[in-house]
């Protein structure tokens, strides 16, 4: 639209023409408060704090309702409005409770601060104010009803966000009360969005009311280590006994690619971090068949040369590898290269959830999406998956996109997904329909039988100028193909592959599979691989992994090292099966798998560590290190020292300390320390950094973006702390043979997460809660 | 979204009839919600949860936005009233002229307070504001029916006469 030109406060500003004057006024650093306002929600207009004076208009006006006009004036500050809104803030704490001394949100409540600002500092009521008891609504949610001021963000974000409309409002004027739909308690997707948009402490979390102040904590931008969409969650970290414990997860500065929306695991789902039970020193098994907490030199000691003899006596091939779903891309990439060039072994797999090779195939040079671009997408073909239970962060983007912008959604499904209810056509198809609708999608009419009302949809989809198809792993092989030549026949279109973990995606990326090398780079094509790693490698196809628990069966795996997965509950292993094999874990917990390993080493999450992870769309992200557990170490460490005690190379295995093993980080400008800040963030930007330590990742990333032309990313914008998507259009591979489709999808659910999921007490609490009802609202 | 005839409704066939047709009258189904509720109270009584469950599946909206009106509007109920329910107007014309006393009268003479009802379920009783019923004042509203210029000889027959209307052990 046309901009137009007003005054505020006595400066000139342009903004488009229908522009909010409060959005108008907040784009050029003038902040006008609000407590009921809240961008992309409806208008509410209910607080009165965001009065100003417009010029000719006779009484002070609601900026969060007026749009902008050609020549309008406005007053935002002035001792009119100032008495105005100190008379509001009166209002509300005619019945507000003054708790601030324990209130969660005293620090950073927008009442507090509105009423530090304006001074309502003597009030005219002199009634009791009435007070309710706190009331629980959920495992989550806890409900405050005095400290509530009936901004109505809380119903809205619930419905317009979220849709599912779980939040009411119930009688009226001062005696108004929110209210939830099962009458005494929520029946909802447990989000917490409601509790994150409360402008006061009327809406507080389990997880978090009453432990703590907000100017205890710490806050460490990182990213979520459960689903696949890789949303960045802002985690408050407080020193505790035994290192740094989490004691809140957000995202309230809405920095990541998932704006402000967080689901119950981004933003509750960090507490099996704090758990008691967590493995916080090796175990080795003893002769009596007892594990036994040993020292960390034993535990490593020992496996390493364990693994040495098996691998020198019986051969690298009797060794298997399992990776992790949730590791970083360094931690990885190293342990392939681990894999390979020092086990000498091609048997080396990961649980695998999505079909990436055949989409990495498939793709060559065509677009993929990244989750940004689901925000600006004009329209959507969502096939398969359900992704309000499986990608919350990416059924947000559609829905505020169906929302706000009137994008068109297109959903093939065998299911009644919830997001039908944003689509502009849904066809419910049969489950194994999925390929013959390609088919079908692709002109051969003869493919599906229902055809009046998939025709319409097939019409719409082709009438569309710009398109992102986006499918889950119903589709495999040579279905992936097929979908993405029929993409390739539309104009502008991206695809995207929904996996199922925070990391499945990177581990796909940097080679766990026994027949392709980092960046899908078949195995008997490594020649550039040997010669970055000097050594060797196989050049034959290993084993996947159901393969290696059929060799382990017939006594035939020698030793198997699993990092950070428990396939044995996950593939439901015999455990019989694993007797003769000599195994190596590494867990937070005594999983399945760790419970028959022989050495089990204690790791850190992703919470704990630094690194990158690359979410489903090939979003590249940093994860810092927010907590700490005292008696855990990285994986990346563990796999660096398991290859150290078995006589490796660190230096060829992690390419650290080429230029020396010290290095001047501007200590020596002493005081000026931005500057020192400066000059570091200036090296790394640059590949300069000295690499001073063999547990450095970014040693091995630097390695990683030699070898893996995808992750070839600006890394000045990396470490700003922005997501950047993979140059997806330079893989370029051919697949020799069809390979055997593994993939298993986890089928989980908003409130589980694999093994990792079943150590959160609050997705926990809230499956019981709901273990009689259904699950998601719907 | 809900079908417009229930299976096993709790309503009168009349009434399910004219619920019916009444939620294709307005351009959104929701703008029948508040006629609705009223003649369904008037049927049964009260907006009770069956009413609640039944009225959110005719319209296609959910149990919570039913019960967020119910709670808005006081003409509406969630707990039984009497047979006979007494409104009794203290407003301003009523007050003048004795509303008050009226109303302490029916508290005296039924022998409950206000919002309250008889055990024998015949009568309830509630102040109430204006009835529009000023020239008349005091003024009180006994279900639908208006009972004017009130003494409280004139409402001890007013009374009596909704109690000769009950038959004996009538009540809820």
């Amino acid at each position: 639209m046309a901009d137009v030109t007003f005054t505020v406060d006595g400066k000139k500003l342009t903004a488009p023409a229908g522009t909010l004057l409060i959005e108008a006024c907040r784009a050029h650093g003038i902040e006008i408060p609000a407590f009921c306002y809240y961008p992309g929600l409806s208008l509410q207009a209910a607080c009165r704090m965001c009065v100003v004076r417009i010029e000719k208009v006779p009484k002070l006006q609601t900026a969060c309702t007026t749009p902008v006009a050609e020549g309008m004036v406005v007053v935002t500050e002035s001792p009119e409005i100032a008495q105005a809104r100190k008379a509001t803030i009166e209002l509300l704490l005619g019945n507000h409770p003054l708790d601030c001394p324990v209130c969660d949100a005293g620090g950073e409540c927008e009442l507090q601060d509105m009423t530090f600002k304006y001074g309502a500092h003597e009030s005219k009521f002199v009634d009791i104010k009435n007070h309710r008891d706190e009331q629980q609504w959920s495992p989550v949610v806890y409900f405050d009803r005095p400290r509530c001021i009936l901004c109505y963000r809380c119903v809205r974000v619930c419905g317009e966000g979220m849709d599912v409309w779980a939040l009411g409002i119930q009688n009226r004027g001062s005696g108004s009360v929110i209210a939830p739909n099962g009458q005494d308690h929520l029946d909802c997707e447990e989000c917490g969005m409601c509790i994150d948009i409360c402008p006061v402490g009327a809406l507080t979390s389990g997880t978090y009311r009453y432990k703590t102040r907000p100017w205890e904590m710490s806050h460490v931008g990182t990213v979520c280590t459960h689903c696949g969409d890789g949303c960045k969650t802002t985690l408050g970290v407080r020193r505790a006994n035994d290192g740094m414990e989490i004691v809140r997860g957000d995202n309230r500065d809405k920095s990541g690619i998932n704006g402000d929306f967080l689901c119950i695991k981004g933003r509750y789902g960090f507490d099996f971090a704090n758990r008691e039970d967590r493995l916080t020193q090796p175990l080795v098994r003893q002769p009596s068949g007892e594990l036994k907490p040993v020292s960390w030199d034993e535990a490593i000691d020992f496996a390493g040369k364990r693994l040495r003899e098996l691998r020198d006596a019986r051969g690298g091939q009797t060794i298997g590898v399992i990776g992790s779903n949730r590791t970083t891309n360094e931690e990885s990439y190293l342990l392939q290269k681990f894999a390979r060039a020092v086990l000498g072994t091609n048997n080396i797999d990961h649980h695998r959830t999505a079909d990436y090779p055949a989409f990495a195939a498939a793709m060559n040079g065509e677009s993929e999406a990244s989750l940004r671009d689901f925000a600006s997408a004009k329209a959507v073909l969502l096939l398969g998956n359900d992704p309000t239970e499986q990608h919350p962060g990416l059924a947000w983007q559609i829905r505020t996109g169906v929302r706000l912008r009137g994008q068109h959604l297109y959903v093939a499904n065998h299911q009644n997904i919830k997001l039908r209810r944003q689509a502009t056509s849904f066809l419910r198809i049969r489950e194994n329909d999925y390929a013959a609708l390609i088919t079908y999608l692709a002109g051969d009419d003869s493919a599906l039988d229902r055809n009046g009302e998939a025709k319409a949809f097939r019409d719409a989809i082709r009438g569309e100028g710009s398109l992102i198809i986006v499918f889950g792993s119903e589709f495999r092989g040579s279905d992936v193909e097929a979908l993405v030549k029929f993409g390739s026949s539309l104009p502008n279109v991206q695809l995207a592959c929904l996996g199922d973990y925070a990391n499945s995606r990177g581990a796909a990326d940097m080679g766990l599979y026994p027949d392709l090398l980092p960046g899908y780079v078949p195995v008997i094509a490594a020649a550039h691989f040997a010669q970055e790693y000097g050594a060797s490698l196989p050049s034959q196809p290993g084993l996947d992994l159901l393969q290696m628990f059929d060799a382990a069966g017939h006594g035939e795996l020698a030793a198997l090292y699993v990092v950070g997965a428990n396939p044995v509950a996950r593939y439901n292993i015999d455990p019989a099966s694993l007797r003769n094999t000599f195994i190596v874990a590494q867990d937070l917990f005594l999983t399945e798998t760790a419970r028959l390993a022989d050495v089990v080493f204690p790791a850190a999450n992703l919470y704990e560590k630094s690194g990158s992870v690359t979410n489903t769309f090939g979003d590249l992200q940093l994860v810092k290190k927010a907590a700490d557990r005292a008696g855990t170490r990285a994986d990346f460490e563990l796999i660096v020292r398991l290859a150290v005690a078995m006589g490796a190379d660190v230096k060829q295995l992690v390419p650290f300390g080429h230029r020396g093993v010290r290095a001047d980080m501007g200590q020596a400008r002493g005081a000026q320390s931005g500057e020192a800040d400066r000059h570091g963030v200036w090296l790394a930007a640059h590949h300069l950094e000295p690499k001073l330590s063999p547990f450095d990742p970014f040693a091995i990333f630097d390695e990683i973006q030699r070898l893996v032309p995808a992750y070839e990313v600006p890394r000045l914008d990396l470490l700003s702390g922005n997501d950047q998507h993979l140059r997806s259009g330079l893989v370029q591979i051919q697949h020799a043979a069809t390979r055997r489709d593994v993939v298993w999808p986890s089928n989980d659910t908003l409130f589980t997460s694999g093994t990792l999921g079943r150590y959160s007490r609050t997705m926990s609490s809230v499956l019981e809660s709901r273990e009689p009802a259904e699950t998601a609202a719907d | 979204m809900a079908s417009p005839a229930q299976p096993g409704t709790i309503f009168s066939p009349a009434l399910a009839a004219r619920f019916d047709r009444l939620v294709t009258l307005y351009p959104v189904r929701r703008s029948a919600l508040v006629p609705m509720l009223l003649y369904a109270q008037d049927e049964i009584g009260y907006v009770s949860d069956a009413v609640v469950a039944e009225v959110a599946a005719r319209i296609g909206i959910t149990e919570l936005d039913v019960r967020n009106v119910v709670s808005y509007y006081s003409l509406l109920k969630t707990r039984p009233a009497g047979k006979y329910h007494v409104q009794v107007c203290t407003n301003i014309s009523c007050m003048l002229r004795g509303g008050n006393e009226i109303l302490d009268h029916c508290k005296k003479k039924l022998g409950i307070p206000n919002k309250g009802v008889t055990p024998d379920g015949v009568f309830s009783l509630e102040e109430v504001e204006c009835i529009g019923a000023c020239s008349w004042a005091p003024a009180a509203q006994v279900n639908y029916a208006f009972h004017e210029n009130l003494t409280p000889e004139s409402m001890d027959q007013v009374l009596s006469d909704y109690r000769a209307k009950a038959p004996n052990g009538e009540g809820k």
